[in-house]
C-alpha cells in the first residue's frame, strides 16, 4: 500500500501524470474507460447512425423489399422532383411562419414572465407561481392537443365565454385563418415557464446592492427594470436568441401532428407532418426521405453557425 | 427587497400578483376542467354548460374504464417501458458520462467522442430511413422499439457531462490514494455526488418515455402493444387526417363521442406525471441552469 502512494507520488512529480500511467489490475485505465464508454455508443451507432446510411433512399427509388443497397439509383430525380411540387412551397411556408412566430414569442414572453416575478416580494407566491407554470412543459402534445379541442372545441369554455357576448360559436381547430395563431399561443402557453427558468437563474445572480444604490438615488421601480434588469438580461437574451435559430425549420411535429386536420392543411402543415404523410401513409418513401434530408442539412447548417455566433459573442460552449 | 412604499409602488404589486396569479391558473385551469368534463355528466358536457365545476357529478367515466382491458394493457406497456427504458439509459448515459468528463490527457479519445455525439445531437437521418433501420432490426411490435429506437438523448449526457466536471478532483485523487479503481470512483463518489443533476435527467428521460406517441403510432401493429399515450392518440383524437370536415359535421362527430370518457382516461394518463412532479422538481432547476448559465 505504502510502496503504491509512493509510486503515485513519483509519477506525479515526475514526467507523466498519476493519471497516465495508474494501472488497475493489469489492464489500463483507458481500456475501462473505453468499457464504459461503448455500450452507449453501440446505441448511438444502431439508431441514430445507421438511420443516416439510410439517407441514400434520397437519392433512390426506393423499395422496401429491395433495401438500402439494391434499389435503384436516381440521381437528384427526387430533389427536381420535389421542386417542382406547389405543396412543398406550402409547407415550407408554413413552416417558416409558424416556427418564426414562436421562437420569437418564446423568447420575450419567457423574458416578460421572469421580470415580473422577480419583482414579487412575497416568497412563497414565488416559488408557488413558478412550480405551477412548468407544468405544462411536461405534458405531451398527445394530451394537450385532447384538452385544446375541448377547450376551444364547439362547445368548449372559449365558445361559451364568447357566446356570453353574443358570438357565433367558432369551430378553431378547423378554421384555416386562425389556426397558426393557436399553435403558437397554445406553443407559447406550455413552454413559457419553463423557458423563464434560465432567466429566473439569470436575475438571481445581479448585485442586489445595484438596486440598493439606485434606489437611495431615488430611482423608480421602472427605472430600475429599465437600467439595471433588463441591461443585465441582454446576454443570455442574445445566446438564447441565437441559439433558437437553429430551429426555425422546427415546426413542432408534435404539437401540429396532434393538433391538425384535413381543414387546416393549408395554413399548418409543416414539413415533418408533410414528411409523415407523403412517407408513411402515401408511402412515397424516397420523396419523403429527400424532403426529410433537405431539412436535416438545412437545420444543421443553421445550428452550427447559432453554435459558432453563440461562442464568438457569448462564449458559449457546448462541452 | 426595495422598501420603496408609494402608491405606484404598491399599485404595480396589485397589478402584477394579479397577473402571475392568473398566468398560474391558466396552467391549472386546463387539468381541473378536463377533470370536471370527466367527473361531469354527458348531458352537461355535450350542452356545454360544464366550465368551472362539474356538474352532474358522477365517476361512471371511471367505472367504465375499469372494466376496459384494452386501456389497462396499455398502462401496462407505459409503466413497463418508463422502468426498463430509464433504467438502461440512464445506466448508459452515466457511464458514458464520466470518462468524458475527464480531460484529454486522462481519456484520450474524449474530444472525439465528444464530437460525435454533438454531431449526433445536431443531425439525424431523418424519420423515412430511421423508420426503416427499426424495421430492418425486426423490432416491430415488440416492446424494444418503444425503447430503444428514440437512441440516446444526447444533451442529457452533456448535462451529466458539465456536472462531473465541476466536482472538486480532490475527491477523486483521494480515492486513488485509497486504491479505488474508476468503476468504484463512479459508483461510490461521482453517483452519490451528483444526485440533483441525476435526479433532473432521470425526470426528463421517464417523462421522454411516458409522453412518446409516435414510436408507439409506427412500429406496433397490435393494438394490445401499445403504450398509453398512442393508445390515448388512437381513441381520442378522432379526427381523422384525412378527411375534411364541414362545421356541421364536425359538431356532430363531436356531439356523437363520449367525452367525458375520453377526459377521463386523459385525466389518469397525467396521473402518474402529476404524482412525481412535486418531489422532482426541486431538482430540476439546479439540473436545467447547470448546461446553459456557465457560458
Amino acid at each position: 500500500m505504502r510502496r503504491e502512494k509512493e509510486e503515485i507520488l513519483h509519477q506525479e512529480n515526475g514526467r507523466g501524470s498519476k493519471w497516465d500511467r495508474q494501472k488497475t489490475g493489469k489492464v489500463s485505465l483507458q481500456f475501462h474507460y473505453w468499457l464504459m464508454v461503448i455500450p452507449g455508443f453501440v446505441w448511438i451507432f444502431l439508431f441514430s447512425v445507421v438511420p443516416m446510411v439510410g439517407i441514400i433512399m434520397a437519392f433512390e427509388d426506393f423499395s422496401p423489399s429491395k433495401g438500402w443497397f439494391g434499389s435503384e439509383w436516381v440521381g437528384l430525380e427526387n430533389f427536381e422532383y420535389l421542386w417542382r411540387l406547389s405543396d412543398a412551397r406550402r409547407v415550407l411556408k408554413n413552416t417558416l411562419i409558424i416556427a418564426g412566430g414562436k421562437l420569437i414569442l418564446n423568447l420575450v414572453i419567457p423574458i416578460i414572465f421572469a421580470i415580473l416575478l422577480n419583482e414579487v416580494a412575497n416568497l412563497r407566491f414565488k416559488k408557488t407561481v413558478q412550480t405551477i407554470v412548468y407544468l405544462p412543459h411536461f405534458i405531451s402534445w398527445v394530451i394537450l392537443a385532447n384538452i385544446m379541442s375541448n377547450i376551444f372545441g364547439y362547445q368548449g369554455v372559449v365558445n361559451a365565454v364568447l357566446g356570453l357576448f353574443g358570438t357565433e360559436p367558432v369551430v378553431f381547430m378547423g378554421e384555416p385563418d386562425m389556426f397558426r395563431q393557436l399553435l403558437i399561443g397554445t406553443d407559447v402557453w406550455k413552454e413559457f415557464g419553463y423557458g423563464a427558468v434560465i432567466y429566473l437563474a439569470a436575475l438571481t445572480s445581479i448585485d442586489p446592492n445595484l438596486y440598493e444604490a439606485a434606489s437611495i438615488d431615488g430611482a423608480s421601480r421602472w427605472k430600475l427594470i429599465r437600467y439595471i434588469t433588463l441591461p443585465s438580461l441582454i446576454p443570455t437574451v442574445v445566446l438564447m436568441g441565437t441559439l433558437s435559430l437553429g430551429s426555425i425549420l422546427n415546426g413542432g411535429f408534435d404539437q401540429v401532428f396532434n393538433m391538425y386536420n384535413a381543414s387546416v392543411y393549408s395554413t399548418a402543415d409543416i414539413i415533418d407532418t408533410w414528411v409523415y404523410r407523403i412517407g408513411l401513409v402515401n408511402v412515397q418513401y424516397s420523396l419523403a426521405s429527400c424532403a426529410g434530408l433537405l431539412k436535416s442539412v438545412v437545420s444543421l447548417i443553421l445550428i452550427s453557425i447559432s453554435y459558432f455566433l453563440a461562442h464568438k459573442f457569448a462564449d458559449y460552449r457546448i462541452f | 427587497m426595495i422598501k420603496n412604499k408609494s402608491l405606484g409602488s404598491r399599485i404595480f404589486m396589485v397589478v402584477n400578483g394579479i397577473i402571475l396569479s392568473l398566468l398560474a391558473l391558466s396552467c391549472l385551469y386546463p387539468l381541473w376542467y378536463t377533470f370536471c368534463i370527466s367527473v361531469s355528466s354527458k348531458e352537461a358536457v355535450d350542452a356545454g354548460q360544464v366550465l368551472l365545476f362539474p356538474i352532474g357529478f358522477n365517476f361512471g367515466s371511471y367505472k367504465l374504464i375499469m372494466r376496459d382491458s384494452a386501456f389497462f394493457s396499455s398502462v401496462m406497456v407505459s409503466l413497463k417501458r418508463v422502468v426498463l427504458g430509464t433504467l438502461l439509459s440512464m445506466t448508459c448515459m452515466i457511464l458514458m458520462a464520466y470518462p468524458l468528463s475527464k480531460t484529454k490527457r486522462h481519456f484520450k479519445a474524449r474530444n472525439i467522442c465528444m464530437w460525435i455525439l454533438v454531431f449526433v445531437m445536431l443531425f439525424n437521418g431523418g424519420t423515412i430511413p430511421w423508420y426503416m433501420t427499426v424495421r430492418y432490426y425486426g423490432l416491430i411490435d415488440t416492446i424494444w422499439s418503444l425503447i430503444l429506437s428514440g437512441s440516446l438523448p444526447v444533451f442529457n449526457i452533456f448535462l451529466i457531462v458539465s456536472f462531473f466536471r465541476q466536482l472538486p478532483s480532490d475527491l477523486e485523487e483521494a480515492a486513488i490514494m485509497d486504491g479505488a479503481g474508476p468503476w468504484t470512483i463512479l459508483w461510490r463518489i461521482f453517483v452519490p455526488c451528483s444526485i440533483p443533476v441525476l435526479a433532473t435527467v432521470c425526470l426528463f428521460v421517464s417523462v421522454g418515455y411516458w409522453n412518446e406517441y409516435f414510436q408507439g403510432l409506427l412500429f406496433i401493429n397490435t393494438p394490445a402493444n401499445y403504450p398509453l399515450q398512442t393508445y390515448i392518440k388512437q381513441i381520442v383524437v378522432k379526427i381523422a387526417a384525412d378527411v375534411s370536415y364541414t362545421t356541421e359535421q364536425y359538431q356532430e362527430m363531436t356531439q356523437n363521442s363520449n367525452r367525458a370518457l375520453d377526459a377521463a382516461k386523459v385525466f389518469i394518463s397525467m396521473i402518474p406525471m402529476l404524482m412525481v412532479y412535486p418531489f422532482i422538481q426541486r431538482y430540476f432547476v439546479t439540473g436545467i441552469t447547470l448546461g446553459a448559465v456557465k457560458g
